[in-house]
């Protein structure tokens, strides 16, 4: 559990985060959204301590951060940096080996770990390991520095906008390698984005910010249907929150009894997925089938709409 | 098939034409004081053997001025290049009266023009080639190793030169690494004292530019000014700190040298270091602080390595500068290669100026390569300038 009590930061007088309290509950996911300048970078960089508060308690797991000495706070916490700061002059498994290699980590384990990090973000450690950061990609310097963050499994894991470069193939992709490492290791992750679409994805709690003050700190369905102010409402994008707010649901949750016609959707499919599809296919209802293909039922677009629709 | 022109070789071509032709190849004295008489290459080599040089002078000539293949172009500066330095001794036997110990007989400006023009072509050869760090080197090797084996083999002692060296040779070595000991020392010492003032300059902001300006303006008092000012300050250490005189420190000879040179040092590698340093990538420093290191530890891993190339190259202009200054130690007694400079400067006896100045030039040019193929070497697989 991270637990942020008043914290402020101030460069001169102006507060670039201000009075900022929230807690973060243990292995879940928590983005952080906001305009360009808003503090988004500062408050997470004060959890690790990379930024010191100008007043205010962070608690990790109920220890005041300030108790432990600043290097081996960070060596315990996962850190992605903004635009991911890969060192030039190491190649990328020396790379990912940052973490590892301070904390002693014997060479065949560091070896292990980093073939390791680098299959799960599709990256053939014979032909990467070797290469240094400017033979890469944008995309795949910026998996590099994720999976780098990764290396020394933290339990808490701080992200600032790591897939910004990545095309929206890889970006769903790594996205969803990222829930499931978060699933599989518990990680406690926060994440900085620009993108509203990817916090209502990723985030169990999304955290919207606007110059340094936390305006609203809620599950993504609330943020969609009751917005705090008219800035989150803009943030969200008022004209498609329907979508956004379907996103959020699988089929399953919306199977009504009864037949259809046609091609059939499984049932971990998101309900927006499903009425996308049966509004391009002018159907009104679809079969809806488990992963084994067995017949659960149908989901309509009368149904769907309703659900859409800004919950009570 | 229409002739094309090199660039550089019409003026390899020219300056070789001139050297050859007009300018003579080898002066005669009849002792090493008086003027010296000017010889042509036909007057001053064995019949055939002169007119053999100037055939394959002309034929390296046309090889360079037209737009030919890389190899012979290399080649024809080879042969040159071995040619001359073969003949020149030669010349030196050829002219010397038989049983005459006073008569010299040292290359004249055609020599050095023609020796200069195939450098030349020689050098742009090797550029062309592109040859890696250590090919450099080992060119420069073969190349020591060659002049060595000319030395060896007695074929120049017949030369002004190596008559003032035979004269000499005890004190010539002495020189050579009092010499040596100057400038890597001096460097050590700047290098000891430089690269910690660097690095607490970059950290210090209020340091920095006070610091950098004080170098800059010892870097602008003249070497003779600077002897001067270091005469009272040295003096009054020998005179009040016990053992100081004991271990050579004294207001003028190697002590007041060595520190005017370790002065001249700093700036450089100062400068570097915090340009190095100024230049490491800030995603790259709050990443190293991220991942949990210590301050030390990005200095170590991170900062240093990324500026490690930027520092070598204030260290190669260092050493350079200081073979070369080094020469200047010898006014104030500071010994060095400059004790035959001045004091061929002083019987205007010319050869003994070029005994202290040709070994100067020579380590100065070495040195430049073997730093410069260390700092490529350095600098692979991490491109500084990339935006990281
Ligand atoms: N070291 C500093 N000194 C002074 N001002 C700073 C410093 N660091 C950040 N700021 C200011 O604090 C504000 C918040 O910066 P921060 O990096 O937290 O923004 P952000 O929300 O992450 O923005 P972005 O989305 O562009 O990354 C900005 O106005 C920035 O100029
Ligand atoms: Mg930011």
């Amino acid at each position: 559990m991270i637990e942020i009590e008043h914290v402020t930061k101030r460069y001169g007088d102006v507060a670039v985060v201000d009075d900022v309290s929230m807690v973060i509950e243990p292995r879940t996911v928590t983005v952080i959204v906001g305009t360009s300048g808003s503090g988004k970078t500062t408050l997470l960089r004060m959890i690790n301590r990379l930024v010191e508060p100008t007043s205010g308690t962070i608690r990790l797991d109920g220890v005041d951060n300030r108790t432990v000495p600043g290097p081996q706070l960070r060596r315990s916490i996962g850190y992605a940096i903004q635009g991911h700061g890969l060192f030039p002059h190491r190649t990328v498994a020396q790379n990912i080996a940052t973490v590892p290699s301070l904390l002693g980590w014997d060479a065949g384990r560091i070896r292990a770990r980093v073939d390791e990090l680098l299959s799960l973000f599709q990256l053939d450690p014979a032909a990467f390991g070797a290469r240094y950061p400017h033979e890469l990609s944008g995309g795949q310097q910026q998996r590099v520095g994720v999976a780098r963050a990764l290396a020394a499994e933290p339990n808490v894991l701080l992200m600032d906008e790591p897939f910004g470069a990545l095309d929206p193939i890889i970006r769903t992709k790594a996205q969803e390698d990222l829930l499931a490492i978060q699933r599989r290791f518990g990680t406690t992750i926060i994440l900085v984005t620009h993108d509203m679409e990817e916090a209502v994805h990723l985030g169990d709690r999304i955290a919207v910010m606007d110059a340094g003050r936390l305006i609203q700190y809620a599950i993504p369905a609330e943020i969609l249907a009751r917005p705090a102010n008219d800035f989150v409402e803009t943030l969200v994008g008022a004209s498609d929150r329907p979508f956004k707010l379907l996103s959020l649901g699988a089929v399953r949750d919306a199977v009504e009894p009864g037949e259809a016609e046609g091609a059939a959707i499984g049932d971990e499919a998101t309900q927006r997925d499903a009425l996308a599809e049966l509004l391009w296919s002018g159907r009104a209802a679809m079969p809806v089938t488990d992963d084994e293909g067995r017949a659960l039922g149908r989901v309509t677009v009368n149904g769907l709409v309703k659900r859409a629709a800004r919950p009570a | 098939m229409a002739i094309r022109f090199d660039k550089l070789g019409v003026v390899i071509a020219a300056i070789a034409a001139y050297g050859a032709v007009v300018a003579p190849f080898a002066t005669f004295r009849a002792n090493r004081i008086v003027a010296g008489e000017p010889r042509s290459i036909l007057e001053a080599l064995p019949q055939w053997s002169g007119a053999a040089l100037l055939a394959i002078l002309g034929a390296a000539a046309l090889v360079a001025l037209l737009k030919t293949p890389l190899a012979l172009r290399l080649a024809a500066s080879v042969v040159v290049l071995t040619s001359l330095a073969l003949l020149i001794g030669v010349a030196g036997a050829h002219l010397t009266p038989e049983g005459n110990s006073f008569a010299r007989v040292s290359a004249a400006s055609g020599f050095w023009l023609l020796i200069f023009a195939f450098t030349l072509l020689l050098a742009d050869g090797l550029t062309r080639l592109q040859l890696s760090p250590v090919g450099r080197v080992a060119v420069l090797a073969v190349a020591a190793a060659a002049v060595w084996l000319l030395l060896a083999s007695g074929a120049w002692n017949d030369l002004s030169l190596l008559k003032e060296y035979t004269n000499r040779a005890d004190s010539f070595w002495n020189e050579a690494s009092r010499h040596v000991t100057l400038a890597l020392g001096s460097l050590v010492g700047a290098v000891a004292v430089g690269l910690p003032l660097g690095i607490l300059c970059h950290r210090v902001d209020w340091l920095r530019d006070g610091v950098l300006n004080v170098l800059n303006i010892v870097q602008t008092i003249p070497s003779i000014a600077l002897f001067g000012i270091l005469i009272a300050p040295l003096g009054w250490v020998a005179a009040n700190v016990p053992g100081a005189a004991a271990i050579g420190i004294r207001g003028i000879g190697v002590a007041p040298a060595f520190v005017a040179l370790f002065l001249y040092s700093l700036l450089p590698v100062v400068a570097n270091t915090v340009v190095g340093l100024a230049g490491v990538p800030r995603a790259a420093n709050e990443a190293a602080r991220g991942m949990g290191m210590t301050d030390w530890q990005r200095l170590r891993g991170v900062e240093f390595p990324l500026a490690f190339p930027v520092i070598l190259t204030g260290i190669r202009i260092v050493l350079v500068q200081n073979i070369g200054l080094a020469t200047i130690a010898a006014l104030i007694g500071g010994g060095g290669f400059g004790v035959f400079v001045f004091q061929g400067v002083g019987q205007t006896a010319m050869d003994l100026v070029l005994l202290g100045a040709v070994p100067t030039v020579a380590l100065a040019f070495a040195a430049a390569i073997i730093l410069d193929a260390v700092i490529e070497m350095a600098a692979k697989g991490r491109p500084v300038a990339e935006a990281a």
